[in-house]
């Protein structure tokens, strides 16, 4: 029998539903919320389009990944956006909203999801968790592989190459060098075969902005991977991605293979008389490999070691033929670029840093997530507008960009604006967008301290100044931070930092006293703190502090003594409790757990 | 053993394989690099065992001894590391009993692996449990998971 208001809404309405499920997405549970919506339609016998859409973390990825679960809902192309969904909240949606046509308003979106997407402006992110990832024909609806048509019907190569010259686009890997003119040196390379690699490494720690590019629209990349092969005349390109992100690998895999399937990609594209074929390559796990020819050793299946240049890789790259490396948002860029014009995009920006960049804002930050800005935009917008501030109405310390090749910018020139001239001034650098937010309860030296174990352990050991040098930059600091700083560490990290930074051969090394150099002009009297008075100020060195129980203040309920992980905590239930201060390691699980602050630390 | 790498080697020298892609499918194919695998390898290529050591050896994916049943990894990324991830590493080493120095314990049923940075920062700390990522995590949240893990009470779900 047919339910005659059941049929009704499923004949009436056009439903579609937009899960996010990206790796965050995933977490939250993405999965079970997709199967729940398609169980309750099927139960009701509503016909409704349940797509597994979106990019990063999933819904439609707007970034706002801290979110998650985001639940888009259009029906009859209105949509109304739900956040923190979980399965069994599903029911309740369907039955309310899609039934009887009244959203669940305490689980809708509130006005800071609105903030947080109004100063963004999107161009690499703009069909991310519009397009399913999945599904090529979803991309060619919203004017996917246009570019490509574009460029083999009617652009040579060189005017190919002036469009992207003209666009000021720079490469968005860190270096910032302009695309365009990369691209020119490698069409001036003697020889018919070429290499076109796409550098998906993203090693840098607190960096997800390739990751989502490539889970959210794959297909982007490989248009741009197409177009900027088709400039410089490379029959062959590769994707070097991590081995980490299982995700975006599998993603890609697929896009390719329904690129060739269009036609896109093979031989004679389009019947234009061009060929271009894409191999993907996992990255093993090393930092390094970001390096142009620490990649190209890897892929020739060898250890990802870097030599010297010149020769530079378009002049000898993979297996000796000129190379061309360009990072996932630099190549996403492409196809945006040639539908709207080089004239479009250069008006995006300040002078010398056109377009925009893609951030992972992440860290102490209210709304954490992936977000696009036009390049100059104010870092106290970023922070305050697009961010929400800081997390737990804490104070904002400073803001790390770049990982372990950048340094901090500390509070007090929180106006500083996002471009690769000014950043560099304030002894930053633009990097690949990494973007971790600091608040006062964050040790400066810690901070260094963590980054220079990261470059320490990731240097690849070829060339001596990084080899040792990371390592006693990293000794020293270690001393500081437990309270053995001697006087004169400071001037020591100082100069061993600069020797470090003129004489190692790739850009590891040369960047890696980055954040120890960039903490000391910036927080020196913390370093002071730590050398001459023992002290943490942050109260984060953990031998520098020791954890004690207010007695007044502690109830005897026995929380922390289950989190102690030393078992260092006791006393009778209901009774104050002590720490034995011989078996604390000073973990700090007691302080997070106590709901009455009665663990003191300091 | 044989056949399952003569099926490998088949496979990549049709592909343009190299060195590093042979290995990432010996470890999914056995779980680790035995050294026995390597030598069977390594003679039938004709390329010196200590080729593939310095690959091995080199990058973070490849291990030289086994792994436990249960593969824990905490991410090690910059948000994870300010949001607290030593004190989750500590309590995990500590909880499931991993000897100083290793990574995975005697009875081989867990293994502890952190990794740089598996860019999942927004939902930072980040515990991935058999493949599962559970982000937000706390110490609380992970000693429970890590009770229903030793208590085999939970399946993993292998999203990825």
């Amino acid at each position: 029998m047919v339910n005659k208001f059941l049929s009704g809404v499923s004949m009436n309405k056009d439903i579609s539903i937009k899960v996010c499920m990206g790796t965050g997405g995933i977490a939250a549970g993405g999965v079970e919320v997709l199967s729940s919506f398609e169980k309750a339609f099927a139960v009701k016998g509503i016909r409704a389009s349940v797509e597994k859409n979106c990019s990063v973390h999933k819904v439609g990825c707007r970034g706002f990944c801290a979110r998650d679960v985001l639940v888009d809902i259009i029906i009859n192309g209105e949509k109304t956006t739900y956040q923190y969904i979980k399965p069994d909240m599903v029911e309740r949606i369907v039955s309310e909203h899609i039934m009887s046509g009244t959203p669940v308003g305490d689980w809708l979106v509130k006005d800071d999801y609105h903030t947080f997407h109004n100063k963004q402006v999107k161009v690499v992110l703009s069909d991310c968790g519009e397009v399913n990832p999945e599904d090529i024909d979803s991309y060619i609806d919203r004017g996917g592989y246009e570019a490509t048509k574009k460029v083999l019907a009617s652009m040579a190569p060189q005017e190919v190459i002036e469009t992207i010259k003209t666009s000021g686009l720079r490469g968005r890997g860190g270096a910032g060098f302009p695309t365009g003119v990369k691209w020119d040196m490698a069409i001036k390379a003697p020889g018919p075969t070429k290499y076109l690699i796409c550098n998906a490494d993203e090693g840098d720690p607190g960096a997800f902005m390739d990751r989502s590019v490539v889970e959210g629209n794959p297909h982007a990349v490989i248009e741009g991977m197409i177009i900027g092969a088709y400039a410089i005349g490379a029959p062959y390109g590769y994707v070097y991605i991590r081995a980490e992100y299982p995700l975006a690998v599998e993603r890609l895999h697929l896009a390719i293979k329904q690129a060739k399937e269009h036609g896109f990609l093979g031989k004679n594209i389009l019947g234009k008389g061009f060929d271009f074929t894409i191999k993907v390559k996992l990255g093993a796990g090393a930092f390094v490999c970001g390096e142009e020819t620490a990649l190209i050793a890897s892929i020739e299946g060898k250890r990802g070691q870097p030599r010297a240049k010149p020769p530079f890789p378009v002049q000898k790259g993979l297996w000796g033929k000129p190379t061309i490396i360009n990072n996932v948002e630099t190549l996403a860029n492409i196809p945006y670029i040639i539908r709207k014009g080089a004239a479009w995009y250069a008006a995006m920006g300040t002078e010398k840093s056109k377009g925009t960049k893609v951030f992972a804002l992440t860290g102490k930050i209210q709304n954490s997530g992936l977000i696009e800005v036009p390049m100059g935009i104010p870092l106290r917008e970023v922070i305050y507008d697009i961010g929400g501030g800081i997390e737990g109405g804490r104070k904002l310390k400073a803001v790390q960009t770049g990982g372990p090749s950048g340094g901090c910018i500390p509070s007090s020139i929180i106006d500083t604006t996002l471009d690769y001239e000014s950043l560099g001034k304030v002894g930053s650098i633009m990097g690949s967008g990494g973007m971790v937010v600091l608040d006062e309860t964050d040790c400066m030296v810690n901070v260094a301290k963590y980054f220079l174990q990261f470059t320490q352990s990731e240097s690849c050991g070829k060339c001596v100044p990084c080899r040792i040098g990371t390592k006693r930059l990293l000794e020293i600091l270690t001393r500081i931070t437990e309270g053995r700083g001697r006087e004169g560490d400071i001037e020591l990290l100082e100069t061993l930092s600069s020797d470090v930074k003129t004489s190692s051969l790739c850009g590891l090394g040369q960047s890696a006293p980055n954040p120890v150099l960039s903490t000391i002009r910036y927080y020196r009297d913390e370093y002071e703190a730590h050398i001459y008075e023992k002290r943490c100020p942050a109260g984060v060195c953990k031998d520098l502090l020791s954890y004690s129980i207010l007695e007044e203040f502690c109830k005897g309920c026995t929380a922390c003594t289950r989190v102690c992980p030393a078992g260092a905590i006791i006393g009778e239930k209901k009774k104050p409790h002590k720490i034995v201060q011989d078996i604390c390691i000073k973990c700090g699980a007691c302080f997070e757990t106590c709901k009455f602050k009665a663990i003191k630390k300091g | 053993m044989e056949d399952r790498l003569e099926e490998i080697l088949t496979r990549h020298l049709e592909n343009e394989g190299n060195l590093i892609s042979i290995l990432q499918d010996i470890e999914t194919e056995f779980g680790y690099l035995r050294e026995d695998v390597i030598n069977w390898v390594s003679e039938r290529l004709d390329i010196p065992p200590a080729k593939f050591y310095g690959i091995a050896t080199f990058y973070a994916q490849f291990h030289l001894k086994p792994k436990g049943k249960n593969v824990i990894t905490a991410c090690c990324g910059t948000a994870c590391h300010v949001k607290g991830s030593e004190r989750l590493i500590n309590s995990l080493v500590k909880e499931l009993a991993i000897p100083d120095g290793e990574n995975t314990s005697e009875d081989l049923k867990f293994t502890v692996e952190k990794v740089n940075c598996v860019g999942a920062c927004s939902i930072a700390p980040v515990i991935i449990i058999n493949k599962t990522v559970h982000g937000k995590m706390t110490s609380d949240k992970l000693m429970k998971e890590m009770k229903t893990l030793k208590e085999g009470k939970r399946e993993y779900i292998d999203y990825i």
